[in-house]
């Protein structure tokens, strides 16, 4: 427990002094900071309202966030969530139109589909890896330019609902597919899914021999490779069930919320859960909260809009510096505070002495 | 097809080649001065986007698009510096600092860049340099931004530099074996921080590219992905500036497919053709890349990764 905290106590830390620069930054707007900072709160965690949608936000951000945190447990650096994300979607949505599905395993199935969509899309990345030694951190974004590409080409085209005029979407899901509220609140099931796919992870990582052997490819590729462990296989495993994760996020946007694939798919999940990942240390435990706390700020986003006149790429903003300082936090990681206050306070009171002759 | 539209398409192509590669040039020949150090600086998709609005946003308040231009250069340069300084300290992750502050730099543009989606700017005034032939078509293609000349001339001037000037060497010395400059008393983390705050001064030049001459207006889509994939262009570029010019314009052209072809009433396919560039960069990367082993030019520092 002592440990664990410990290994918060920086990353709390940077996320501290990134709301303390935001405000600072917004202040050059007018804005007075402690109003944003409670505006940031109250749209978070201030009320049932502000909860609802803080978690809405939360359930994909979990699942994006895996797309990055398992294929990094493998020594792989994935950034192209979104492109997983909106494939998923799409497979989700064209599957629910194409068969004449209903009922639970119809809502399983559709999830299906887009596992298998964002699974195969990442896999690629790593494949690429593997094959040919290319950069899998270009070619995940790069693969998620094309994936957005061709999910605008088939929706606005081949899987077009022609009754859709102003918005081009796909046939909308049937009602009996779409994932609904948790007793009747606006959080969806989505998000149960998303700690259950936290909880998952961390357990396969943590305790299967497979969940190991990836470990321990990430940790040192030659030593898992002298004990004989397929590492192009694990590899390839960890980034397929990091894009499948991604590809839930949207097959469950698309059942849970837009009702159909289109252009609001693309609003950014993937990249929020990049950062998500990263301020978690790739730890699928620590995505949980993380999560949480930047699907709150997501949500007070617009809050921030609507009273004070913000911009709303404000919130990118915030994200932005805490990436930074959550990043530079690292500098100090095992730096010896005590040492420091020790050599402070006994250089302090020499230091006059030194001047008066 | 007829010929009127063939001739249409392929001054299209070419046209586009030049207005489209503008910015893939400047970012590329950026990450390249980044790289010769020994740093890879993912994060210049952000400096191209924060530029962007800086250039539009310059020269909308001073009225002088040359102001936007310096404008552009120095938020370009301050976002890579702080991506030098960070990726200088301990523990300190080069690839994830780059990410950080791609999102960093779009964040501060859109919030910034808000008031400035309405507005016009003064624009960069073309060179024409088309006016022996009769074919609009033609003229409108050979409209040349005054930046690509002067992004050539770069190019040359830094071909030149890597191989004979004290910088170069040195720049080229913290990349190829730290070690050396360290022994010759040289600060390495010194040097890298100085040739990622002048890739992405040079950065900084596409970004002016982008809003002050094509497309010629800020919104939150002026930028997606160019910046990335001028970082792979290098790697196809084998690190050398010259070869940047002709990757910048054969990406500009990949990406002027789609533009070209709606312009002559071709309109299936848009999205398709805009993923060009994108899949180019991939078979280009696929292609260049041999697992295991590095790739050729590489500066020497990224042989330890």
């Amino acid at each position: 427990m002592r440990a664990l905290l410990k290994e918060a106590l920086l990353p709390a830390g940077a996320i501290l002094a990134a709301l303390g620069l935001f405000g600072l930054f917004v202040s050059f707007a007018g804005a007075s900071p402690v109003e944003v900072w409670l505006i940031l709160f109250k749209g978070a965690f201030g009320d049932w309202f502000s909860w609802q949608n803080t978690l809405q936000r939360a359930a994909p951000l979990m699942l994006t966030a895996l797309c990055v945190a398992i294929p990094a447990r493998a020594g792989l650096t994935i950034i192209g969530g979104e492109g997983a994300l909106v494939l998923g979607g799409l497979a989700a949505a064209a599957l629910g139109h194409a068969l004449p599905l209903s009922g639970l395993a119809g809502s399983v199935l559709v999830c299906a589909a887009g596992a298998v969509a964002g699974a195969l899309w990442i896999a690629l990345a790593g494949w690429l890896r593997q094959w040919r030694g290319v950069n899998e951190t270009i070619s995940s974004l790069l693969l998620a330019y094309v994936a957005i590409g061709l999910f605008k080409h088939l929706v606005e085209g081949p899987l077009r609902d022609p009754s859709s005029l102003n918005k081009p979407s796909t046939h909308a899901l049937a009602d009996s597919l779409r994932i609904g509220g948790i007793a009747g609140s606006d959080i969806h099931w989505g998000l149960v899914l998303g700690v259950v796919a936290c909880l998952a992870a961390a357990l396969w990582l943590r305790w299967t021999v497979s969940g190991f052997s990836v470990r321990v490819v990430g940790g040192n590729l030659r030593a898992a490779q002298l004990v004989g462990l397929p590492a192009a296989r694990l590899i390839l495993l960890a980034c397929a069930l990091g894009g499948a994760a991604a590809g839930i996020a949207g097959a469950v946007e698309v059942a849970a919320v837009h009702t159909s694939a289109n252009a609001s798919l693309i609003a950014g999940y993937g990249y929020a859960g990049i950062l998500v990942a990263f301020i978690a240390r790739q730890q699928p435990l620590a995505v949980i909260p993380v999560a949480v706390l930047f699907g709150g700020f997501g949500a007070a986003g617009s809050l921030l809009q609507r009273r004070l006149g913000l911009p709303d790429a404000s919130v990118l903003v915030l994200q932005g510096i805490a990436f930074v300082l959550v990043l530079g936090s690292e500098a100090l990681r095992g730096y010896d505070w005590k040492a420091a206050l020790l050599r402070l306070r006994h250089s302090s009171p020499a230091a006059p002495a030194a001047v008066t002759p | 097809m007829s010929a009127d539209q063939a001739i249409a398409l392929l001054a299209g192509i070419l046209g586009g080649a030049l207005r489209v590669g503008a910015p893939f040039l400047f970012v590329s020949l950026g990450e390249c001065i980044t790289e010769k150090a020994g740093r890879i600086n993912l994060g210049l998709e952000g400096v191209l986007v924060l530029s962007a609005m800086a250039a539009f946003g310059g020269a909308y308040v001073s009225g002088s698009v040359w102001i936007g231009v310096l404008v552009a250069m120095l938020a370009g340069a301050a976002l890579a510096t702080l991506h030098g300084v960070l990726c200088s300290l301990p523990r300190v992750n080069d690839v994830a600092t780059g990410i950080a502050l791609m999102l960093l730099g779009m964040g501060l543009a859109f919030y910034l860049g808000k008031p400035l989606i309405q507005p016009q700017a003064p624009q960069l005034v073309p060179l024409e340099l088309g006016n022996w032939s009769s074919s609009p078509a033609v003229k409108a293609a050979l409209q040349i931004n005054p930046l690509v000349p002067l992004g050539a001339l770069l190019a040359l001037g830094l071909w030149w530099a890597f191989a004979n000037s004290r910088a170069g060497l040195l720049v080229r010395m913290a990349g190829d074996s730290a070690d050396a400059a360290r022994a010759l008393g040289y600060s390495v983390p010194a040097i890298r921080i100085a040739a990622t705050a002048a890739g992405g001064l040079v950065a900084g030049l596409g970004g002016a590219c982008l809003t002050l001459f094509y497309p010629g207006s800020w919104n939150e889509g002026v930028s997606s992905g160019q910046g990335l994939i001028a970082v792979a262009l290098v790697i196809f570029a084998r690190w050398s500036p010259l070869r940047c010019v002709g990757a910048a314009l054969l990406f500009g052209g990949a990406g002027a497919i789609g533009p070209a072809l709606q312009s002559i009433g071709i309109g299936w396919g848009y999205h398709l053709f805009n993923i060009v560039p994108y899949v180019l960069t991939l078979l280009i990367l696929v292609l260049s890349c041999k697992p295991g082993q590095l790739a050729a030019g590489a500066p020497g520092a990224f042989s330890t990764r």
